[in-house]
């Protein structure tokens, strides 16, 4: 019984993850209309970050302290991602489809190799944040606390992001310019504006996703090409472009895996890209998604 | 086929034919490599180029071709290339059939995500899978076990490599110019020009009474077997198939392929293969950051010379006549 009420847990981790890489995938989809496949890397930056500057300040600093370098990796990720969407994505907003995802994987291409020319290969770990908060008992097995804060920190960070897009004077911009880019234009929106904090806010999230996860486990090359695939498989179960549907996906899909990992190890990718072929097949949509 | 282009293509297969009596055989490899992706980027482009849908699950076919062949040998005992090549053909056909089934019903964005996820998906089976597969190690295709022309040549010997590079390009070169010319007949063809209305308006061609999935069905089963064939001869050149060439990156270098050379075209995905190549071998013989150039590259092509190598080039020498 111990062991299931652990997994649970390991799963909403997971999930709070997933969520803040995939709710973000959505929200450049939902307002931009791009798949962005260098998102991945945005995580992977943010992840990156966090444990490299963990590492230069854990002598200096107390451990709470510490905590503050996940917010710092979520930054730089914004601040990139501030920078490359005017300059390099924001020529292709009237092209065709195929020429935005040449684009962002040619981005991606060149992210990975910055990420190696900077940090270069040998894995990089944060775990002090991890022993810094010690284990709690829960019926008896030990299980650490830092993966209940970051349930939480997902939970807010779902709630923050909901009440941020349906409760704010942004958020109806925001979703004006989704809906109609040049009514939204017409109405005299700055479309320019929305469009690059949407992205930033995007890849805050990614790189959020990164911080909170490098202290559970090390920051290894090539770790954002496979959340990105991850991601891919949770916004298309949950649906392209809707925030609700990234919450939902991100859960089946950690429930799904966390299960697979019990019980059928070898098949535990396998099952997530098949569950998505086939609700592709069934819902091409999605959960949430609206129709295109 | 004009007579200029009839002209252009004689000549370079004339070129092509005399490469290993002036080159060594190590640059006689290199063009054979690329010749084996050009095949492949031909298969890729009937479907981005000439139907309208970005793949970004190729590497499954060109993995299905590679280890269909890896365990024909492994298991039946096979040597000879041809029946190696009718096995990659059946194993890559079989798998673009069924995973077409499913792709076909989708377009742009949902398309790609779908090829992406069941190439994802053989991946991780080739990868897990090891007692079969050999997992990462993956499975061994010596050239010195291999008959070309029904058991006529073989390769035994340890100093059999050079001849095995010479008779294998030529094996490669006859294969290659098989294809170009099928693939020239299709885009060609009534069914060609059937997947080009398709691509430029689904909803008159659907007025006219096309039936759209069956045609990109087609398409699909078409290029899948292409990229097959490309992955059966690439095996034996190769030595070895790893999980490697299903993960996605080898699909995104089939798609780099025919944006390198410009996928408008129909020479410009095989100019792009065998120029990336080049491109490839000699990028990560000079630095090992080889990724960063060929993302930078990708991304000056779609900004500023969407219609790739080919493309640019027939625009320049248009404006000089």
């Amino acid at each position: 019984m111990e062991i299931v009420a652990l997994q649970v847990l390991n799963s909403l981790f997971y999930a709070a993850v997933l969520f803040l890489i995939a709710a973000g995938l959505s929200l450049i989809f939902g307002v931009m209309g791009i798949v962005n496949m260098a998102h991945g890397s945005f995580y992977a930056l943010g992840a990156y970050v966090t444990a490299w500057s963990v590492g230069a300040a854990a002598a200096a600093l107390p451990p709470a302290a510490l905590f503050v370098f996940l917010l710092l990796g979520a930054i730089s990720a914004a601040v990139i991602g501030l920078a490359i969407e005017p300059t390099l994505i924001r020529p292709f907003y009237r092209r065709q489809e195929e020429y935005q995802l040449l684009v962002t994987f040619g981005l991606l291409l060149v992210l990975e190799d910055v990420i190696r020319l900077v940090w270069g290969g040998t894995p990089l770990t944060a775990s002090g944040l991890v022993d810094s908060l010690g284990l709690v008992r829960i019926g008896g097995l030990p299980y650490p606390v830092y993966n209940l804060l970051m349930i939480g920190v997902g939970a807010v960070a779902a709630l923050a992001l909901w009440a941020f897009v349906y409760r704010t004077k942004f958020g109806v911009l925001l979703r004006a310019t989704a809906q109609d880019r040049r009514m939204a234009a017409a109405l005299g929106i700055d479309v320019g504006r929305i469009y690059v904090l949407a992205f930033g806010l995007g890849c805050f999230m990614a790189g959020l996703g990164g911080a909170i996860v490098v202290p559970s486990q090390a920051a290894v090359l090539g770790m954002g090409v496979e959340v990105l695939v991850i991601a891919f498989v949770v916004v298309v179960i949950g649906g392209l472009g809707s925030l609700e549907g990234a919450l939902v996906g991100a859960l089946i899909v950690s429930a799904l895996r966390t299960i697979t990992i019990q019980f059928w190890e070898e098949f535990e990718l396998a099952a997530l890209y098949l569950i998505a072929a086939i609700v592709l097949l069934i819902r091409p949509t999605g959960l949430f998604g609206r129709k295109a | 086929m004009n007579r200029r282009q009839a002209a252009a293509a004689a000549a370079v297969l004339v070129v092509l034919a005399l490469v290993p009596a002036f080159a060594g055989t190590y640059q006689t490899q290199l063009l054979t490599y690329g010749l084996t992706l050009a095949i492949a980027a031909l298969g890729f482009n009937l479907l981005l180029g000439y139907t309208g849908l970005l793949s970004f699950g190729h590497s499954a076919y060109f993995g299905a071709g590679a280890y269909g062949v890896a365990l024909i040998m492994r298991y039946l005992g096979v040597s000879s290339m041809e029946l190696f090549i009718v096995g990659g053909i059946i194993c890559s056909a079989a798998l673009a059939a069924l995973f077409g089934v499913v792709c076909v019903r989708h377009t742009r964005i949902f398309f790609a995500i779908l090829t992406l996820a069941l190439s994802q998906v053989l991946w991780t089976l080739a990868y897990k899978f090891f007692w079969i597969t050999g997992g990462t190690d993956g499975l061994r295709v010596p050239f010195s076990k291999l008959t070309l022309l029904g058991g006529l040549i073989d390769f035994p010997g340890a100093d059999a490599f050079a001849r095995f590079i010479t008779f294998y390009y030529y094996y490669v070169l006859v294969v290659f110019c098989v294809c170009t010319a099928l693939m020239w007949l299709i885009v060609h063809s009534p069914f060609g020009k059937t997947l080009q209305a398709i691509r430029d308006n689904e909803t008159r061609a659907r007025f006219l009474g096309v039936r759209i999935w069956r045609y990109r069905w087609l398409a699909f089963l078409v290029s899948g077997i292409f990229t097959g064939l490309a992955g059966t001869l690439w095996v034996p050149l190769n030595g070895l198939t790893t999980p490697d060439v299903l993960y996605w990156p080898q699909s995104g270098k089939i798609v780099f392929f025919a944006v390198l050379g410009g996928f408008r075209n129909f020479t410009g995905p095989i100019v792009g293969a065998v120029i990336f190549n080049y491109l490839e071998v000699y990028a990560i013989a000079v630095t090992e950051y080889w990724q960063i150039t060929l993302g930078a590259i990708l991304i000056v092509l779609v900004t500023f010379l969407p219609s790739g190598i080919v493309g640019t080039a027939q625009r320049l020498s248009a404006k000089l006549k």
